[in-house]
């Protein structure tokens, strides 16, 4: 508010004029407000009664001090910080404001009669009226009017007791009017707040510091309220509920602050459990009383939904575990695979390679070897064109040879590549898997192969030149294998017929001569009998000879019979013995057979046994002119053999001879000439006891004698 | 000759052979007829009913095995005493032989003394009928 100058003359030019109250009474029952009603209250002084300055103080609604409210003509900008405590009760405000009449300051120095108290009218005299609420009002003053003329003096007095008394009417029935919508702006505050607390559904609640309840919304009051008429169960409910609350409650009680704690109680409509969030909050009641404001949340359900999140959480862990292990898995069986592998992106970029692929694709680190860098370049461009191709096709599969090279050495490796492309859902591609395969190996076997193949070819051109050789000579060797065959039968039937043809005129020669001999035709003269036993001996020679003969050729032929039989040796002894009776007797020499008591039958061919110790034993007495000749037999139970050995103590044999005696014909050619004998004997012997599976051995000193040795094994073991 | 001398017959192609045994079992006592074929000696076999008989085996025409076979099918001549001669020194002919029904077989050659020690015991003689005529004469 400007400074107003208000020019009014002094005095009470139209103050008593009828209209112009009417005016001012008009005036201020169109104004609302208390500031507006003084000012005109002022302005309407200044025009009808020469007032020049004028302040409204009012009390304040505490009843404490006074206020400036409006001001005209002074500086308004202390109006509102002037106040006058009523405490100062010789205040001449104070004093003013329970006198009924106007009062008058004088100017200051005119007889200090009245001075003026400090106002913002400044240092003049001035006129003063208590504003009241109505003639009959019992509370006194609600305020002060105050009023200077233009002379510095006070004013009409008749004047401004009527306006103070208008303005403090009106005053008082502002006051009364807006101390009314206080007082329903505040219902309906509560009321707003109450709505508000009704809208919040999580159950609040104000209680004092004995934990009586002071307010509560209704999601409180469900579950700690409750009347005479609500059941048993929900009336235990409650007062369970009660007590859980308060324990929480004070358990708490020294923290200052909000604090939370969790806080299980139970639904009274159904009994289930409840689990509740509690906040408090300390609030203040009034100067000493503390109260609390709680809040509970329901998190019973969160409660749930934390289970089932952890509970999910924990499967995710194990899937991802499991995912992992499989991962695990899948590196090992890529690591273990001994060819190329590389899993490409739709992009051709490569995001999995296990070692035999890096080789191929990456440069070692630390490499400085720039051919190995070009390489590897080189094979990587082979390959991203390869895998273009591969995703411009529709095939799932791809297979194609590719060369790279190999960034160490350089070598070309052909390669073939299979690629499969893997799909997440159909038609849509996530990747695809290559395995490339060295061919090198391959190419090479296959250019080895070519070349195998073309020597084989020749030789099998060769082959078939030769075969058309090779079946004539073979014709020819089937056609003299036949010959020869036939010429060896022949050969046997030959010597079969031979010795036939032979036996039977010696049959006549021997016969004859044996019975000449025996004096059938008659008395023989000695030199007659002397000639007829040299005729019986040759014949008998040659007789051994012819039957020589066909033993060898029975033998060469694979045609000797062998016939096994099972006999004590020293029957096979007596056997030759009696055999050889006549050549015993005529040796003069002492011969004996010894055969150890203990000793084993023989399982073997008698027939040959027997003819090999009798040709060993005539050897024997032919070769040895005088002295003894002694047959024995041994057995080794060891290797279950048998040997029987011939011993004389004739003239021996040579070393050189010991080597040709068993050669056929080997005979030594001083006996030959010197003894009778066809040289066939001991070979045969030695033949026939290799048959049985034994041998004959020899041990002899020229001059000492000999020993012939017949090894067999106890069973004969047929070759 | 008393019905006590034992009847020979002597079988062989081979005049020599044939007439050395013929001869020699005569000078032991012995009565002796001779054949010189297969079929002759089965003539002879069935007419003059034999003690023993000396068969070559190899004949012409009927041969040894055949005519042995044939005296042994016959009723009449089974009970003949069959020594076969043979210069075969196989053991198949001998074995054949055995088959066809011999008693006994003998290579040759073979002198006419051991022959006879043969014959003597296939006829189950302790002695030669010669030694017994000696014994019964008192003689030599």
């Amino acid at each position: 508010m400007g400074v107003a100058r208000l020019d009014a003359a002094r005095g009470s030019r139209g103050s008593r004029d009828p209209v112009k109250r009417l005016a001012l009474t008009d005036t201020l029952l169109a104004e609302g407000d208390a500031r507006s009603c003084a000012l005109r209250t002022l302005e309407w002084l200044a025009a009808e009664a020469g007032a020049t300055r004028g302040l409204c103080l009012v009390l304040e609604p505490e009843g404490r001090r006074l206020r400036g409210l409006a001001a005209v003509g002074v500086d308004g900008d202390g109006v509102e910080g002037m106040t006058v405590e009523l405490s100062q009760r010789t205040h001449p405000l104070v004093v003013a404001l329970e006198s009924r009449e106007p009062i008058t300051f004088d100017p200051p120095g005119e007889g200090d009669r009245r001075p003026p108290p400090i106002t913002p009218l400044g240092p003049i005299g001035f006129s003063v009226v208590a504003l009241s609420a109505g003639a009959g009002d019992p509370r006194g003053g609600i305020g002060l009017l105050l009023v200077a003329g233009a002379d510095g003096r006070g004013i009409d007095g008749e004047a401004l007791a009527w306006a103070g008394s208008r303005l403090g009417v009106r005053l008082a029935a502002l006051a009364y009017s807006s101390a009314r919508d206080a007082e329903a702006r505040r219902r309906r505050e509560v009321d707003w707040l109450q709505g508000i607390l009704e809208a919040v559904t999580d159950p609040i609640l104000l209680t004092d510091a004995e934990g009586r309840i002071l307010i509560a919304n209704s999601g409180a009051e469900h579950l700690l309220t409750t009347d005479e008429e609500a059941g048993e169960g929900r009336r235990r409910a409650v007062a369970l509920n009660n007590m859980l609350f308060s324990a929480s409650l004070f358990t708490n009680a020294e923290e200052g602050g909000p604090s939370r704690r969790e806080l299980l109680l139970v639904n009274p409509v159904d009994g289930q459990d409840l689990l509740l969030e509690l906040i408090t909050t300390p609030f203040p009641l009034g100067r000493a009383e503390a109260g609390v404001v709680s809040i509970l949340r329901d998190v019973t359900d969160l409660s749930r939904a934390t289970a089932e999140i952890e509970e999910n959480y924990r499967k995710l862990r194990t899937a991802e575990v499991e995912v992992r292990a499989e991962r695990d898995r899948l590196d090992v069986i890529l690591n273990a695979v001994l060819d190329p592998v590389l899993v490409t992106d739709p992009n051709g970029s490569i995001v999995l390679m296990n070692p035999p692929a890096e080789r191929l694709f990456t440069v070692p680190r630390g490499n400085r070897d720039r051919e190995a860098e070009r390489r590897v370049r080189a094979n990587d461009a082979v390959f991203t064109s390869f895998a273009s191709d591969l995703y411009a096709g529709r095939s799932l599969r791809w297979r194609k040879e590719l060369t790279l090279s190999d960034p160490e050495s350089g070598a070309q490796i052909p390669m073939e590549a299979i690629s499969a492309k893997t799909l997440a859902r159909p038609g849509q591609e996530t990747a695809v898997v290559t395995i490339l395969h060295d061919q090198s190996e391959a190419v090479e076997k296959a250019r080895l192969y070519e070349q195998v193949k073309r020597h084989s070819e020749e030789l099998e051109e060769r082959v078939r030149e030769a075969t058309g050789e090779l079946a004539e000579q073979n014709e020819l060797l089937r056609r003299q294998a036949l010959q020869l065959e036939h010429a060896s039968a022949m050969k046997s039937q030959f010597l079969a017929n031979v010795s036939h043809e032979l036996r039977t005129p010696l049959h006549a020669i021997v016969g004859y001569t044996s019975v000449l001999l025996e004096g059938m035709a008659g008395p023989l003269t000695e030199p007659q009998k002397e000639k007829l036993k040299r005729v019986d001996s040759n014949a008998n020679h040659l007789l051994s000879i012819i039957n020589d003969l066909l033993d060898l050729t029975r033998i060469e032929s694979g045609k000797m019979p062998v016939r096994i039989e099972e006999f004590p040796v020293s029957e096979v002894f007596e056997e030759v013995r009696t055999e050889a009776e006549s050549l015993i007797e005529a040796s003069e020499l002492e011969v004996a057979f010894e055969a150890p008591a203990d000793m084993p039958r023989l399982v073997t061919d008698r027939q040959k046994v027997k003819q090999i110790l009798l040709n060993l034993l005539s050897n024997a007495l032919k070769f040895t002119p005088q002295g003894a000749v002694r047959i024995g037999a041994t057995h080794d139970a060891e290797d279950d053999r048998v040997a029987i050995s011939v011993s004389d103590t004739g003239v021996g044999i040579s070393p050189r001879n010991q080597q040709t005696i068993f050669e056929a014909f080997g005979q030594s050619e001083s006996f030959f000439s010197s003894q009778s004998g066809t040289g066939l004997g001991l070979s045969i012997c030695r033949r026939l006891a290799r048959i049985l599976g034994g041998d004959i051995t020899l041990e002899s000193e020229p001059g000492a004698g000999s020993t012939f040795t017949l090894t067999l094994p106890r069973r004969a073991e047929i070759s | 000759m008393s019905s006590e001398t034992p009847l020979v017959l002597v079988v062989d192609d081979f005049a020599a052979g044939r007439e050395l045994c013929a001869e020699y079992l005569e000078f032991r006592g012995y009565a002796v007829a001779t054949a010189a074929d297969g079929a002759e000696a089965l003539d002879k076999a069935l007419a003059l009913r034999p003690d023993a008989i000396l068969m070559d085996l190899s004949l012409p025409e009927i041969d040894g095995w055949e005519a042995t076979r044939r005296l042994r099918g016959d009723e009449r001549t089974r009970g003949i005493k069959i020594i076969a001669l043979t210069a075969h020194a196989l053991d198949a002919e001998r074995d054949r032989a055995l088959e066809a029904g011999c008693d006994e077989v003998v290579t040759k050659p073979v002198i006419p003394k051991e022959l006879e020690r043969v014959v003597r015991r296939q006829l189950g003689r302790e002695s030669a009928p010669d030694e017994e005529r000696g014994s019964e004469r008192g003689a030599p």
